[in-house]
């Protein structure tokens, strides 16, 4: 067995760490993605100006200066609307801001940007003819789009989706710089204290490619889901 | 223009924190990143054409091992290979006295080495992407004129997947000046390190991290509309009629 000097259940509570900042900001950045492209697919011009601007802003600025910008700005900026709700309502609520939610919320809102991009285009391959046929069957419009326009588009969408979580899954490093114990911070504190950087670096990095493996199978799992009902050349039709 | 001077001049002379110092200090990050990603991409551009012509060869022992190299190096988070080449070599024993010292002794050159294997390896799988996309019969033609493989790549091959790479490429810049904000957790006063120290010297995080992220979006810009304006130029045989 390698001797990990002590370090070694550490950096799987770090791995664990990582795991769940990812799958976390992965959740939230899908659901703001799809609420974005949908602002980006209707017919309002104001709130379609809005999601172009967020897209824009977020593809200019890099993932490490929007993280250090919620993590070192959003106490302050959370206390002051806290506290202006205080004064209104005459109560003494805090809300406290760490480095995990900083971590969380900076990845989804960096990643639902990408994702409202994804989404937007899936949505735009979807066939109108499809739609057409879901109202013709009398089906409401949540009904049309959960057992219709949804599924369709997720087929167009779950390449684009893979991507942008090979991306996010890589980002979650960047939380250590901010000082979050996932396993980066922690190989880099080992290998300040043993001088061995290659003993901790290197499974660090094989911890990134398993989960990279891992999260493969499912996509796969999930585009056969998807595909279901489309001929690829490849199955033979 | 007078007016609207008399009207920024009052709230420059009100403030604390963008004293000519800091923007100086500012403009010296700018050329820290900028320095940084170029360097880094020219070498990764460099290193990146025989790879990706490698990387289409039917020999496997050769496609084989630069298929691992962009694997371990698109598949691991660039902070992690930061840090291997920051520490890696720092406590090799008798390595302060070795000729070998320079690098160690600056941060500079390891996070020059860690990026430019890691552009080195994006780069790669765009370029290859684009000469496997070089339509079959334009090889098969090169190829009835007599040219050598060597020639046909030269002449055929490469100018074509190079532009049509452009597009991709253009993303891959974007994505380095991005990246390379992780250099200011290796000592390095960046952009990025810069708005920390003004941060960390005013205790005030909106200002500086704010104006640091308005500097990265203009070059991001600026860099959008070079590869927009070369797109132009060299993809015009693509564009729809």
């Amino acid at each position: 067995m390698i001797d990990f000097h002590g370090y070694g259940w550490r950096l799987l509570g770090g791995a664990l760490l990582t795991a769940e900042l990812a799958v976390l900001s992965l959740v939230l950045a899908l659901m703001i993605g799809l609420v974005v492209a949908s602002i980006k697919l209707s017919r309002s011009s104001v709130l379609r100006g809005f999601a172009l601007l967020y897209t824009t802003i977020i593809r200019g600025v890099p993932d490490l200066v929007m993280m250090m910008l919620l993590f070192y700005g959003g106490q302050i900026g959370v206390n002051m609307v806290v506290d202006q709700f205080n004064s209104w309502l005459g109560t003494n609520v805090f809300i406290n801001v760490n480095a995990f939610m900083a971590g969380v919320i900076t990845l989804a809102v960096i990643y639902g940007a990408y994702m409202s991009e994804t989404f937007r285009g899936a949505f735009l391959a979807v066939d109108a003819g499809q739609m057409e046929a879901a109202r013709a069957y009398g089906m409401s419009g949540w009904l049309a789009f959960r057992r219709v326009r949804f599924p369709l588009m997720m087929r167009h969408a779950l390449p684009g989706i893979n991507n942008n979580w090979m991306v996010l899954l890589k980002s979650t490093a960047l939380v250590s710089i901010i000082g979050l114990s996932d396993m980066v911070h922690i190989a880099d504190q080992a290998t300040k204290a043993t001088h061995q950087p290659f003993l901790f670096m290197v499974p660090v990095g094989l911890g990134y490619l398993a989960i990279t493996s891992v999260s493969e199978l499912a996509v796969r799992w999930l585009r056969q889901r998807y595909d279901a009902g489309f001929h690829t050349a490849k199955r033979g039709a | 223009m007078e007016h609207w001077l008399a009207q920024v001049a009052p709230f420059l002379s009100h403030n604390t924190i963008f004293t000519p110092a800091t923007l100086a200090a500012y403009w010296g990050g700018m050329v820290t990143t900028v320095q940084l990603v170029f360097i880094s991409l020219v070498i990764g551009i460099v290193l990146a054409i025989p790879l990706a012509i490698g990387r289409a060869s039917h020999r496997v022992w050769i496609s084989g091992p630069i298929w691992f190299y962009t694997y371990v190096f698109r598949g691991t988070p660039l902070l992690i290979q930061l840090y291997i080449a920051y520490y890696g070599f720092a406590f090799i024993p008798g390595v302060q006295q070795s000729w070998f010292a320079f690098f160690i002794n600056n941060a500079l050159y390891p996070a020059l080495l860690s990026f430019v294997l890691n552009t080195g390896a994006y780069t790669t799988e765009i370029f290859y992407g684009a000469i496997r996309a070089t339509p079959r019969g334009e090889l098969e033609a090169a190829r009835a004129y007599g040219m050598s493989s060597f020639t046909a790549y030269r002449r055929i091959v490469l100018p074509s997947a190079l532009r049509r790479a452009l597009p991709a490429y253009g993303n891959e810049v974007i994505f380095m000046l991005h990246a390379s904000a992780i250099a200011s957790a290796v000592t390095i006063t960046d952009m990025t390190g810069v708005a920390y120290n003004v941060y960390a010297e005013f205790y005030s995080p909106f200002p500086p991290f704010i104006f640091v992220a308005c500097l990265y979006m203009a070059l991001s810009f600026g860099i959008q509309g070079v590869f927009r304006l070369a797109e132009k130029r060299l993809l015009r045989h693509l564009k729809p009629a």
